[in-house]
């Protein structure tokens, strides 16, 4: 795939020519120094952006013959996002928040508040359900973004350095929290530029000049992330 | 994503900026409000108008010299003088009653106006400003009714009976608290005894129609203008008012008979009628009420124009929430109908308050008038609103629901 910006001689090439196949189930880190095309790769792979030349493969969809609306509903459908200043919508609270993408789905109420309630639950928010995202700490906001990204049940969780603001503590719970989602079986995405953070991943691309400069596997696809298969055995059945 | 959703999440974005909804609500209820009101306040002085004129008697045709022919010159008369000819006399009165020739035409009373009269009763004086000697069909042409006592009748007039009935203004100057019935009251030299009380109609925006002295004509060229044979006027009743064009025709050209008049601008006398006093004010006041309604219009846009600007500002400041809807699976017809329903539920409501505030200030007297709240207004002016909260809010909602969500979400 490449990704061309601007005409002429403005042109500014973001991705070069990127070969990538992720598989389901996988947990992979991108990572990559600012300019180096790993955003642009990442809003590709959510379906926020198109490329220049080439192809995307969705689930063996090609998601360049979609108009705005279909590529809403695949995002919709099998995307969850997760971004670095939590993106909630502001005076909403947080079963609100976590509700909206159910709402856009046409998802009935009583079901929607169900299933919403569920997935805070899921990251330990139940009993902040009534708060607005002003009223959260860092960390608790982040966990709500990740139960909105959960909720609909998408086949891809894309986080762009959702650790990026805040400190190690919550960093790390919010990491096990997305461990736990891979241990899931869901496919996650995880851009960052923090070795500690990517070392939680089961691969490890390399991107720098719009190019792949490494791709590093360190754990089976099939299995636990590597650090929940040791250690914290008690959460990954209790989410499983 | 359109119904109850759209709604709450609409309402819940006005919520989220409560001083800024209400002022942009503010300026359509202003615009709402002030619609119903001032054409309440047209409406309500063209109603005023039209009772007053009504109150001089509804099939009123009034019949009077025409002063300005009088003495004109060009005009040849074939017998006698030219003042002759310009007077109301028996003879006209006795050819409209001619139900054969005139069909239309109910009742004819002659009128003799009696010119500064000095009334005294016990010491107390007054002059009241019309001193009427006629005959009882006038008292129905011209619309009084009897509040004490009785009306003089035709018996009283045909016995020249010296008695008066008294317009209220009258009786409060010379009687004040005093029972007037009965009583005699001097009128220049001349004994009148009281035999009745009008009912009040008020005033008819140039007169007082209760400072009245009706009596019977007989008694009134008796005693104080002398038997001259002329009238002042003839009042004339038509038998409906659906008659009252034919009524002034028939009258006309009987009178034009008699008078002998073959060129009506050389006509020596002159007929008044209600329905073409009505009409005339009915259209001023038509105009009236459409100008007010024009510029509480205006207002109605200019506060439209406060929730466009307001919608834009809202929009602008939601970039990121738009990018972050979109990026969960918003479509653009869900951040239109958002945004739409946003500034339709802020017309809407203001709408709605702008009703409430109108018909509240339509309770008031406003510089003397009482509003008549035009039933039509008040759907015509919330619907107006509503319509402009559509109008003004599809351009900022196009805007919203047209951001391409990566831009938007990069927006800080």
């Amino acid at each position: 795939m490449t990704k061309v910006y601007g005409l002429g001689e403005v042109e500014v090439h973001a991705l070069r020519g990127i070969t990538l196949a992720i598989e389901r189930g996988d947990y992979v880190a991108i990572m990559g120094s600012s300019g180096s095309g790993k955003t642009t790769l990442m809003n590709i792979i959510g379906c926020l952006d198109m490329p220049t030349s080439g192809r995307y493969l969705l689930d063996g969809i090609d998601v360049r013959r979609f108009g705005d609306d279909q590529l809403s509903l695949i995002r919709n459908r099998k995307v969850g996002f997760v971004f670095q200043s939590y993106n909630l919508i502001p005076r909403t609270t947080a079963l609100q928040n976590v509700e909206l993408p159910l709402t856009y789905a046409g998802v009935p109420p009583r079901e929607r508040l169900e299933r919403a309630r569920a997935a805070l639950d899921g990251v330990g928010l139940a009993d902040r359900a009534d708060h607005e995202p002003s009223e959260l700490s860092g960390g608790q906001q982040q966990r709500v973004a990740i139960a909105r990204a959960m909720v609909g049940n998408p086949s891809l969780i894309l986080a762009d350095e959702p650790t990026g603001n805040l400190d190690s503590v919550s960093g790390d719970q919010i990491m096990e929290v997305v461990d736990r989602v891979n241990a899931e079986g869901r496919t996650v995405v995880l851009i960052t530029h923090e070795e500690h953070v990517a070392a939680r991943a089961k691969r490890v691309v390399r991107v720098a000049d719009g190019l792949v400069v490494s791709d590093e596997r360190r754990a089976p696809v099939a299995g636990a992330p590597p650090h929940l298969s040791g250690a914290d055995t008690g959460i990954v059945e209790a989410a499983s | 994503m359109i119904g109850p959703e759209a709604i709450r999440i609409a309402l819940q974005g006005l919520l989220a900026n409560r001083l800024r909804s209400a002022l942009t609500m503010l300026g359509i209820l202003i615009g709402v409000g002030a619609v119903i009101m001032l054409v309440a306040v047209g409406n309500g002085s063209s109603a005023a108008v039209q009772q007053q004129i009504q109150s001089l008697g509804t099939n009123r045709i009034t019949i009077m010299r025409n002063f300005g022919g009088f003495g004109s010159g060009g005009r040849r008369s074939t017998n006698g003088t030219q003042s002759r000819s310009s007077n109301l006399t028996a003879a006209d009165v006795t050819a409209l009653s001619d139900k054969s020739v005139a069909p239309d035409i109910k009742s004819v009373s002659p009128v003799a106006n009696v010119q500064s009269v000095t009334a005294s009763w016990q010491g107390a004086t007054y002059s009241p400003s019309q001193f009427v000697g006629t005959v009882p069909s006038y008292f129905e042409a011209a619309d009084y009714q009897i509040a004490a006592g009785r009306l003089f009748t035709s018996q009283d007039e045909q016995s020249h009976a010296r008695v008066v009935d008294l317009g209220q203004t009258v009786v409060a100057n010379l009687f004040g608290t005093a029972n007037p019935l009965g009583q005699f009251v001097k009128f220049n030299s001349t004994s009148f005894q009281v035999i009745g009380v009008l009912k009040s109609k008020g005033t008819n925006g140039v007169q007082d129609q209760d400072d009245v002295v009706l009596a019977p004509l007989s008694a009134v060229q008796d005693t104080l203008t002398g038997y001259t044979g002329t009238y002042d006027q003839i009042t004339v009743e038509a038998v409906s008012s659906g008659s009252m064009t034919s009524a002034t025709n028939e009258i006309t050209s009987i009178l034009d008979g008699t008078h002998k008049i073959t060129n009506a601008a050389n006509a020596d006398f002159r007929v008044l009628n209600q329905a073409t006093l009505l009409a005339a004010s009915t259209s001023t006041s038509s105009v009236f009420t459409t100008l007010l309604g024009a510029v509480a219009a205006i207002s109605l846009l200019v506060g439209g124009i406060g929730v466009m600007n307001i919608m834009l500002v809202t929009v602008t400041e939601r970039t990121r929430e738009i990018g972050i809807r979109k990026a969960i699976g918003a479509r653009k017809i869900d951040i239109l109908s958002q945004f739409l329903v946003e500034s339709v539920l802020l017309t809407m409501i203001g709408g709605l308050l702008g009703v409430g505030a109108g018909i509240v200030g339509s309770q008031f007297k406003v510089v003397g008038i009482q509003p008549v709240i035009a039933t039509y207004s008040i759907p015509l002016a919330f619907g107006v609103a509503v319509a402009v909260g559509l109008f003004f809010g599809i351009y900022p909602a196009n805007r919203a629901a047209k951001l391409r969500p990566i831009e938007a979400l990069r927006y800080e």
